[in-house]
């Protein structure tokens, strides 16, 4: 039973990276804009939000610096598909080319200058990013372990899921949002601000898509130096997207889910010892098999998601098409 | 006038070709001359990264250079260095090398495995030029070498400080791979025996990452080996991720390539590490004096100072320096090996006891028979694919 509940404890923390990226990805999605850039604009976040926090050994810094210069790489990314009408998908590549290329570039530098902050200098850090959980709560068997003893940035990417879903689905502003991304030709015409709404969503959501990062940075790779802290992560919760049928509330259990394929390969043999006979056969399948299954299951994902769509698509109808009024 | 032109023009071309043949004539293969002229060597580095990255493979690799350098005291403009040269890009590695060649490398080092194709192809194309390749396992008797060293010597010495400081009688061993690499199989069985001299039923968990290269999941197996109740965690992978793992759930570590105490210094006990300065000192000597046909490979260890553990921290438990120093000086007489079949325990005293036992692997076969008669070198060549007993892979 411990290795289970263990098990399903790293599968939410391996999992809440690409809870935040995902999330961001909707927002951005809602509004009609297709962010490719969901890698480069983690990476961004994590370094920048990363040095700076532990330079000034707080979280609250640390939070607003990895949100706004991913903010700003949404900016880019908004005034050259939204002002300039240039082609989404190219530019959200070369948004992740961009920001994979900054975050070397400033990861490397510092590395170099030998002024690379240590993790443990920054003590706030440190405490925020440790798997603390809710005093009390964490002490009920089982269920204390499961969901009250996680650190802070778990509950802050639910929270930030929560509250966008009901902003999405219960407010006067998600509704235009929606058109937006459905038919801005229609809510153009209504009177929504197309341009304002494009560029809000965008920036805001890759904001959040920085949080990722910045999870990344601080929890998964606990601030030691190398070249892929996000490792793949922006590009599976591209996928996501669609596996949460751009719900941020689907994409809180989807982004749990493909947590457990990625904490499969480290646990197999936790799980194979407490359940010998009927889990045995997890430890008999080769290390490549576990290494492939996140991108396997993405891959499957797709390839359903994509055949259900044809009967009833849950993509925004004007997603990744950019809106020039004029070619009405 | 064009006369004069076409005269010049006929001297230079035929300067060209006495400056080609000289280049021929100070070929490293001559007869020494006077020993200790390092003016003609200039010495070419192939990296995978990039050493200025602080720490890890390639920064050990250069700090070797270095010190080749300060010790034979080369100028800077002798050295060429080749960065983030991936060892899998062929046609990368070719360029790299030939732009050496270019610059007027006599000594070329090639120092990650997947760079050892390309090694040879080119020491067969210009053989006034000596290639030298690390971790691999070809060569050709005349320009073409292969250096690695006892790095399971090293092994063996922090297995030595785990085995002392587990409680639980469980360690953990994050490796880049398992059984199928003789390079990580012989670490892990080197250190599980040092951990088994001092310790004698600790089990040793081994989880394989499937890359040399994975910084999420290196911290995410050392966790899960933490939940499995090991209080050492000891790792063959780049990163010092499992050591802040250990330190962040208040266990300990051994990490590997540099001491990464500065990591984790709640946690680290001791890192093996390698001294690459030993081997490039010796090479870059040898090549200079003309003394490099009788060179040939590098497998140096402990003895040599080619390998080492870095310094004990603070965590180590009492014994540890005295237990590594009485078996560092069974290396330093050569009157022992890890896998020769001879088992190692320390009397009350601490003083080393050599017991002959078969070495065992963990299906109950014997690999090495009791006795010390013969060494298990599969290491070296390559061969060891075996877990020893009391490995159990995870």
């Amino acid at each position: 039973m411990n290795a289970i509940v263990n098990f399903l404890f790293y599968s939410v923390r391996a999992g809440t990276p690409l809870l935040l990226g995902t999330t961001g990805e909707i927002i951005s999605e809602k509004s009609g804009s297709m962010n490719l850039g969901v890698e480069g604009m983690m990476a961004v976040g994590a370094i920048t939000g990363y040095y700076l926090g532990c330079k000034t050994n707080s979280v609250l810094v640390a939070l607003l610096v990895a949100f706004l210069s991913a903010a700003l790489c949404g900016l880019v990314f908004a005034f050259l598909t939204t002002t300039l009408q240039a082609n989404q998908n190219v530019t959200g590549l070369a948004m992740t080319t961009f920001g994979v290329g900054v975050y070397t570039l400033i990861g490397r530098s510092l590395t170099q200058s030998g002024e690379f902050p240590a993790m443990d200098s920054a003590n706030k850090l440190v405490a925020f990013s440790k798997d603390t959980g809710i005093p009390l709560l964490r002490d009920i068997p089982i269920l204390g372990k499961l969901l009250f003893s996680y650190n802070y940035f778990v509950y802050l990417a639910i929270i930030i899921a929560v509250l966008l879903w009901v902003y999405i689905a219960k407010t006067k502003q998600g509704l235009r949002l929606r058109a937006v991304g459905e038919n801005p030709g229609a809510a153009d015409a209504c009177g929504v601000n197309i341009t304002l709404y494009k560029y809000l969503h965008a920036i805001g959501g890759a904001g959040i898509c920085g949080i990722g990062g910045l999870y990344m940075a601080l929890v998964t790779n606990g601030g030691a130096w190398n070249e892929s802290w996000i490792n793949g992560f922006g590009w599976i919760s591209v996928a996501l997207v669609i596996f949460a049928s751009w719900s941020p509330m689907v994409a809180i259990f989807g982004s749990c889910f493909f947590g457990i394929f990625n904490a499969l390969q480290a646990w197999k043999g936790n799980l194979t010892d407490a359940f010998p006979n009927a889990l045995g056969w997890l430890s008999v399948l080769p290390n490549e098999f576990y290494q492939m299954l996140p991108f396997l299951i993405t891959a499957l994902v797709l390839i359903i998601s994509s055949v259900r769509q044809k009967k009833h698509s849950k993509a925004p109808a004007y997603v990744g098409v950019n809106y020039f009024r004029e070619d009405r | 006038m064009k006369k004069v032109l076409a005269l010049l023009l006929v001297l230079v071309m035929a300067l060209t070709f006495v400056a080609c043949d000289g280049n021929k004539d100070t070929e490293p293969t001559d007869a020494p001359s006077g020993g200790t002229d390092y003016s003609d060597v200039k010495v070419g580095v192939v990296h995978i990264g990039d050493p200025a990255d602080g720490s890890g493979y390639s920064f050990a690799h250069d700090q070797g250079i270095v010190a080749m350098q300060k010790n034979l005291g080369l100028k800077d403009d002798q050295i060429v260095r080749q960065l983030n040269i991936a060892d899998n890009d062929k046609a990368a590695t070719k360029t790299a090398i030939e732009d050496c060649i270019a610059k007027g490398c006599t000594i070329i080092f090639t120092t990650s495995y997947g760079y050892m194709d390309t090694t040879e192809e080119l020491a067969k194309e210009y053989p006034d030029v000596i290639f030298s390749h690390g971790t691999g396992y070809k060569s050709n008797d005349k320009n073409f070498n292969n250096y690695f060293g006892r790095i399971y010597q090293a092994r063996y010495l922090a297995g030595i400080a785990a085995g002392l400081k587990s409680v639980s009688g469980k360690i953990g061993y994050v490796a880049a791979y398992g059984t199928e690499l003789a390079e990580t199989c012989s670490g892990i069985n080197a250190f599980a025996l040092g951990v088994q001299s001092v310790n004698p039923d600790a089990k040793v968990y081994v989880k394989t990452l499937n890359s040399w290269f994975d910084p999420a999941n290196e911290t995410a197996f050392a966790e899960a080996l933490i939940e499995m109740g090991c209080d050492v965690i000891a790792q063959h992978c780049d990163t010092a991720n499992p050591q802040k793992a250990a330190e962040s759930k208040g266990v300990f570590g051994c990490g590997y390539n540099s001491d990464m105490t500065a990591e984790a210094p709640k946690a680290h006990l001791t890192a093996p590490i390698w001294n690459w300065g030993v081997y490039y000192t010796a090479a870059v000597k040898a090549a200079a004096e003309g003394k490099w046909a009788e060179f040939g490979n590098y497998f140096a260890g402990v003895k040599e100072g080619f390998v080492d553990v870095s310094p004990l921290s603070e965590n180590c438990a009492e014994n540890t320096q005295k237990y590594i120093d009485a078996v560092k000086a069974l290396y330093n007489e050569g009157s022992w090996d890890v896998f020769s079949g001879v088992k190692l325990s320390f009397d009350d005293n601490g003083a080393v006891v050599k017991t002959d036992a078969d070495l065992v692997d963990n299906t109950g076969k014997v690999q090495v028979a009791a006795g010390g008669a013969s060494i298990e070198d599969g290491v070296i060549q390559g061969t060891m694919n075996y877990f020893v007993a009391g490995v159990e892979l995870k």
